[in-house]
């Protein structure tokens, strides 16, 4: 692991990775699971198949720092939002929501703007999505 | 390699930094010999067309018949992938190949809350019989034959296909083609399922028996490593790990009471061409090897028809690159030779624009001609195996099947492929060889050209966009079927359903019966997940 930028909480970042839609592509999720583990996060893998509002409610229930939804079914202007918004109504607006996946470029910048802070898309090198979290969570934690 | 006795055979200076592994880690010698390769010609190689079918499985192979060229086709609804079939079959593709998109893979329905956003996406959304007409409008089904890529629900378009057959006046006996159908992969890589391991094995084993009694012209099992490797398998895995399912749906269907050569004929293969040339060829060869002598000698076949591993190619998708999308093209080639050179029976070459988007025409025509070159322009398909008795194509060979069967041994001690899966054995190797193959890359021992070397600003390239409106296209195409169709009908069909996934009948008459009916599948798949239950998958990484 390259050098890494002192981290801006104190307590150990906890990461869901998710899974939502239909699709079977699990590969980069779980690979940016185990290079979170390894970087020393707490990551909740939801597994396959998950509803919006499944996701919503683990990362709700995880008390997460971070979401990290990997899609690669083409439904990520439909699920995405759908997820943002339902994080959004529980009060939930201080979680670094990020996505990964085969998103075209004209989709990102939506994605952005509707509050997604970075998207990655294949061949991304995984050190930069784990510094990425890193850097990017600066909640505090209720404990 | 594991044999290197003599790697003083050459000397001489190596670059510093690269790693001299196959793509899957394998130890290269320096340099091949006759002591590399112990090939014994007739037990390991013998002739083309000849037991135990290393050379291939057609003593004149392409000189006979090329490969089936079928391009994988399906997205939106059934009509703009009937279009693209027409586009394909005009530009001289000899079979078709089609996608379902998620919710029929999962099955369920369009208009299901789970669907959203995913209709037509991946592939073709087909709900009921009444879809599958449409998809097949003016094809005829007694000369094309067509691959479908279904497992979990595999009965159900079977059974559509059926119809649709019988609609144009064709009989099943007359249809060709291929249907998916292989479960275990599912659970090991792709991930698509309806039910639980044990009654989605029955429902593979009542297909195979349907067709081995009413479709002598149908395979019912395309068993499958190419979702195996795009999970991130190393070759010898997808090897180990297809054969053994193969082996499985060999077993169920004996202790069926259905003699060996009565179906075993109709199994077919499914695997992928990645980019490690010869390790590609390698694995093909092993594959027919293993599978000859396992068929003869553990479960008894006479005929040779039984022991030919017959294949089908698809390039690797997970090789293509979102960056500098062109270079693609030259991958796939690489690729799709590795294929040919491999004896392959029909190959599937990628589009240049599939990390970015399903494949626009100008792309899908690109990959076709690239198929086209190889076999008319190169002169490949002259000679039968014309990497026979290469030194190291042979001791490759030797490496993969040896692999395979330490992965066999060690799949065995857990009871077999379906404790295995249980277990999450071949889920954890993968996930394994996956994440050490991103490590490489991440560290620089892998170059990916475009992506960790050779980067530059991009140029866009033209995507296929999909209309979200056909969503609710497809949504209404079901409403109409559902208020058109005979109630009663449909809930007596879907009860003797119900029955006979209770009972230990085979599942495929009712199928076909619920199917006339016009019952959706995600009706067909709830009422027989009453009885069964559903999947849930423990995930590990």
């Amino acid at each position: 692991m390259s050098a890494v930028a002192e981290p801006k909480i104190d307590h150990k970042i906890r990461v869901v990775v998710a899974k939502p839609g239909l699709d079977g592509h699990d590969r980069g999720a779980k690979i940016i699971a185990r290079a979170l583990r390894d970087s020393g996060m707490e990551v909740i893998y939801t597994g396959l198949h998950q509803t919006p509002e499944q996701i919503a409610e683990t990362v709700i229930q995880e008390d997460a720092d971070a979401i990290g939804v990997s899609i690669l079914s083409g439904a990520h202007m439909t699920l995405v939002p759908k997820i943002v918004e339902l994080l959004e109504a529980q009060g939930v607006d201080d979680v670094l929501i990020t996505v990964g996946g085969t998103i075209p470029t004209k989709d990102i910048e939506a994605l952005k703007e509707m509050g997604v802070s970075g998207v990655f898309t294949p061949g991304s090198p995984t050190d930069e999505i784990v510094e990425f979290i890193r850097n990017g969570v600066t909640r505090d934690r209720e404990l | 390699m594991a044999a290197t006795e003599e790697p003083q055979a050459i000397a001489g200076p190596e670059r510093r930094g690269e790693l001299f592994t196959t793509i899957s880690g394998v130890e290269v010698a320096p340099l091949a010999t006759p002591e590399t390769a112990k090939t014994d010609y007739d037990r390991d190689l013998g002739a083309p067309g000849e037991f135990p079918f290393t050379r291939g499985v057609y003593p004149s192979m392409y000189r006979g018949r090329l490969w089936t060229m079928r391009q994988f086709a399906g997205f939106g609804t059934a009509e703009e992938t009937n279009e693209r079939f027409h586009y394909l079959l005009e530009h001289g593709q000899t079979g078709l190949s089609t996608a379902f998109d998620m919710p029929t893979l999962m099955g369920y329905d369009s208009d299901h809350p789970r669907s959203l956003g995913e209709v037509g996406r991946e592939g073709v959304a087909v709900d009921t019989v009444d879809d599958m007409e449409v998809l097949f409008d003016g094809i005829p089904l007694d000369e094309v034959s067509t691959s479908m890529t279904i497992n979990a629900p595999a009965a159900i378009l079977l059974a559509y296909y059926v119809l649709v057959g019988e609609r144009q006046g064709i009989s099943p006996e007359k249809l060709s083609g291929t249907i998916q159908t292989d479960i275990l992969k599912e659970y090991i890589a792709q991930k698509e399922w309806c039910f639980p391991v044990e009654p989605a094995m029955r429902l593979v084993t009542d297909m195979v028996e349907y067709c081995t009694d009413h479709m002598p012209r149908w395979h019912p099992i395309s068993i499958s490593g190419y979702h195996i490797r795009e999970a991130g398998a190393t070759a010898a895995q997808e090897l180990a790990f297809t054969l053994k399912n193969g082996f499985t749906y060999v077993e169920r269907a004996i202790e069926r009471g259905i003699d060996v050569d009565d179906f075993a004929p109709r199994l077919s293969f499914f695997f992928n061409a990645h980019i490690d040339f010869f390790e590609e060829i390698a694995k093909y060869r092993a594959a027919r090897r293993i599978w000859a002598r396992e068929l003869k000698e553990t479960y008894g076949a006479k005929k040779p028809e039984s022991m030919r591993l017959r294949f089908h190619t698809q390039t690797a998708g997970v090789s293509l690159t979102a960056q500098q999308p062109l270079n693609n093209i030259v991958r796939t080639a690489i690729e799709a030779l590795a294929g040919v050179l491999g004896g392959t029976q029909s190959l599937h070459t990628n589009s240049f624009d599939e990390a970015l988007a399903l494949p626009t025409e100008e792309a899908v025509r690109v990959a076709l001609r690239t198929q086209q070159i190889i076999s008319h322009e190169t002169g490949v398909t002259n000679t039968a195996d014309p990497l026979g008795g290469s030194y190291f194509v042979e001791a490759l060979t030797d490496e993969l099947e040896a692999e395979a069967y330490d992965y066999f041994r060690r799949i065995d001690e857990f009871g077999g492929m379906v404790e295995a899966v249980r277990q999450n054995f071949p889920q954890r190797e993968i996930g394994e060889a996956a994440f050490t193959f991103q490590r490489e890359l991440d560290d620089g021992e892998r170059t990916i050209v475009g992506v960790n070397r050779y980067q530059h600003e991009e140029e866009e390239v033209p995507l296929l966009h999909i209309d979200p409106a056909l969503e609710q296209v497809q949504v209404e195409r079901l409403r109409k079927t559902k208020s058109e169709r005979d109630s009663a009908e449909v809930e007596a069909t879907l009860a003797e359903l119900k029955r006979a996934a209770e009972g230990d009948a085979n599942l495929m008459y009712p199928i076909i019966e619920c199917a006339r009916a016009r019952v959706t599948e995600g009706e067909m798949i709830e009422a027989m997940q009453e009885v069964f239950g559903t999947y849930t998958e423990t995930p590990v990484f």
